[in-house]
């Protein structure tokens, strides 16, 4: 059974459909990612699986209808970690990763001891302790998508939904920041990630899914479903394959 | 609550006390301090009518607004998650002030009654909700900015029409009052018709100190953790119109309160928008609280008035915020 299941899901926005009959599954252990160029839906799709928006057809954790949970069973959950690592308040980067704990205490208790396990955890994972105390709004974009990364990790939920963690970053903290979701899903975790990178989407994930104008239209090991003839009809595209330790990953050559 | 937290919030505490006291002892009647407390403790006498009919009610109407409106603001940037965030930029206090002027200009309630802090709460819910409606899920800065702009703008044409079409000059002179705020002359009727709304106010706008809290990682995260973010939203409308309107319906546009006391709180309890409420609302009522006293000390025949008071102090305030976070801002500004 998987983590994470949608069929035929359809997202409207007004009377646009920005997805269409999505039909995917999230096993537990594996990483998979998401790719297709702008406006194709992603994020749409992602949210409505995360149960922020509306959605017509069917989304399951496990064996239980999304909308079946209630907003902090759901939040338990799935972890979300949306686009662009915001951060609007100066806050601690201790009291931020301690914001993913907040599905499971209430708003009146202090945290508890599996509270502040789950926190050191995630920040060792994530190496954040040595700025555990600074204001998370003075940090660098690499560290604070580690930040990021740490509070969505210490919800400790068993789906993860990320959505562009690799963007804005240089080509060393996108490295640390697939190997962070690949350990996760290593020890148990099923992830789903929004890549614009192509050759990072291949070389870390399992599975890649290819979003196209709404729809999913390939799915599939990555040598498979980001082909080169499918990149030129998605993507617009020319691609060519590199090995980079032992797996075959596209790199963009040329716009057609 | 942390420990700076809390240590903020008894020292505050303690000053609304001492200030309190010093609010009882000062007036234009010129008690001798000995005075003023056999006054307060007996009631008898001309004494006990000054302190008990005339000083303590303003005291403690000093104290509740100056909670409210402090414990509004921080509310209000929790939910747009902007440190510039401030119910009177928006012209939430004018719309209050046209809405109850207009309802006394007009005759159709006494300045005592239940009506005119209802108007108030109304006018304050049209400029909030306006407010929270354009500015949106993403709250970016420069919309939220322009949104206030024109809601300001729009509450000003709205006491300019109430001038325009007032029956008598007398009304001319009661709007000024709306508009200048003050707590001269305020008895424990007035206490009694804005403490109940104010009081709702704090009950609404605490439940969401962990939305708040949420919310600094943006609206669909908080969402994701479980945050029911429309409904805060509602609350939040609610909460500041309940607080603001009845805080306007006994003494007029008190404005920056809800700019100045989170501002001065946060370099100490930090900027976690939910730790950042409590000690918000204890500084508003000590700054209005001290405020009115320094209007009643200073030297002026005509007293000033407390709008006018706050926003002398606010205002420079407002105008450094924008001038050190200037790079931050024309960053968010896209």
């Amino acid at each position: 059974m998987s983590a994470l299941s949608a069929r035929n899901v359809t997202v409207s926005i007004g009377t646009k459909q920005i997805v269409r009959d999505a039909t995917l599954g999230l096993d537990a252990g594996e990483l998979v990612t998401l790719v297709g160029p702008n406006g194709a839906g992603k994020t749409t799709l992602m949210r409505a699986l995360a149960g922020l928006v509306p959605a017509q057809g069917s989304i399951a954790l496990a064996d239980k209808p999304l909308g079946s949970l209630s907003p902090r069973e759901r939040a338990r959950a799935i972890s979300y970690l949306p686009q662009g690592h915001v951060f609007h308040w100066p806050m601690s980067v201790e009291s931020i990763v301690m914001l993913g704990r907040a599905p499971h205490g209430d708003a009146f208790s202090s945290s508890s001891p599996d509270d502040r396990a789950a926190v050191a955890k995630a920040m060792a994972t994530t190496e954040t302790e040595m700025f555990a105390e600074r204001a998370v709004t003075t940090l660098s974009g690499g560290e604070k998508a580690r930040v990021a990364l740490a509070r969505a990790l210490a919800t400790q939920a068993p789906v993860l939904l990320a959505d562009e963690p690799t963007a804005a970053l240089d080509p060393r903290h996108q490295l640390v920041v697939m190997e962070l979701l690949r350990n996760a899903a290593r020890s148990g975790n099923a992830i789903l990630a929004i890549m614009h990178d192509l050759t990072l989407a291949a070389r870390y994930a399992e599975r890649v899914l290819v979003m196209h104008e709404g729809r999913i239209v390939a799915e599939g090991p990555p040598a498979e479903a980001l082909a080169p003839e499918r990149l030129a009809a998605v993507f617009g595209i020319e691609a060519m394959t590199l090995e980079v330790s032992g797996k075959r990953v596209p790199i963009a050559g040329r716009a057609l | 609550m942390s420990r700076p937290a809390l240590r903020i919030a008894l020292t505050l505490a303690a000053l609304i006390v001492v200030l309190a006291i010093v609010s009882l002892m000062v007036g234009p009647a010129g008690l001798s301090p000995r005075a003023a407390l056999a006054g307060l403790f007996s009631g008898e006498g001309p004494a006990g009518i000054i302190v008990r009919d005339i000083r303590l009610p303003r005291t403690l109407l000093a104290v509740l607004i100056g909670a409210t409106l402090g414990l509004s603001g921080a509310a209000l940037q929790g939910l747009l998650r902007n440190p510039l965030a401030e119910p009177a930029l928006f012209g939430a206090p004018q719309a209050a002030a046209a809405a109850a002027a207009a309802v006394i200009a007009f005759g159709f309630a006494p300045v005592t009654s239940f009506a005119i802090p209802v108007a108030g709460i109304l006018g304050a819910t049209i400029s909030i909700a306006g407010l929270v409606a354009i500015a949106g899920r993403r709250a970016s800065l420069t919309v939220t900015l322009l949104a206030g702009l024109a809601l300001a703008s729009f509450a000003g044409a709205m006491t300019a029409l109430i001038l325009n079409l007032a029956p008598n000059p007398f009304i001319a002179l009661e709007i000024a009052f709306w508009l200048l705020g003050s707590l001269e002359d305020r008895s424990s009727d007035h206490l009694l018709i804005a403490a109940p709304f104010m009081v709702a106010s704090w009950v609404v706008l605490s439940t969401q100190a962990a939305a708040f809290r949420a919310l600094t990682l943006g609206e669909d995260a908080a969402a994701s953790l479980g945050a029911d973010v429309a409904r805060t939203r509602i609350m939040v409308v609610i909460g500041v119109a309940l607080g603001v309107g009845a805080a306007v319906a006994v003494a007029g546009a008190v404005g920056f309160v809800g700019l100045v006391a989170p501002h001065l709180v946060r370099r100490a309890v930090g900027s976690d928008p939910a730790r950042v409420m409590l000690p918000a609302a204890l500084a508003g009522a000590a700054l209005v609280l001290a405020a009115d006293i320094a209007i009643r000390l200073g030297p002026s025949a005509v007293e000033i008035k407390l709008g006018v008071v706050t926003a002398l102090i606010g205002v420079p305030i407002f105008l450094s915020m924008i001038f050190r976070e200037r790079r931050l801002l024309e960053g968010a500004a896209s």
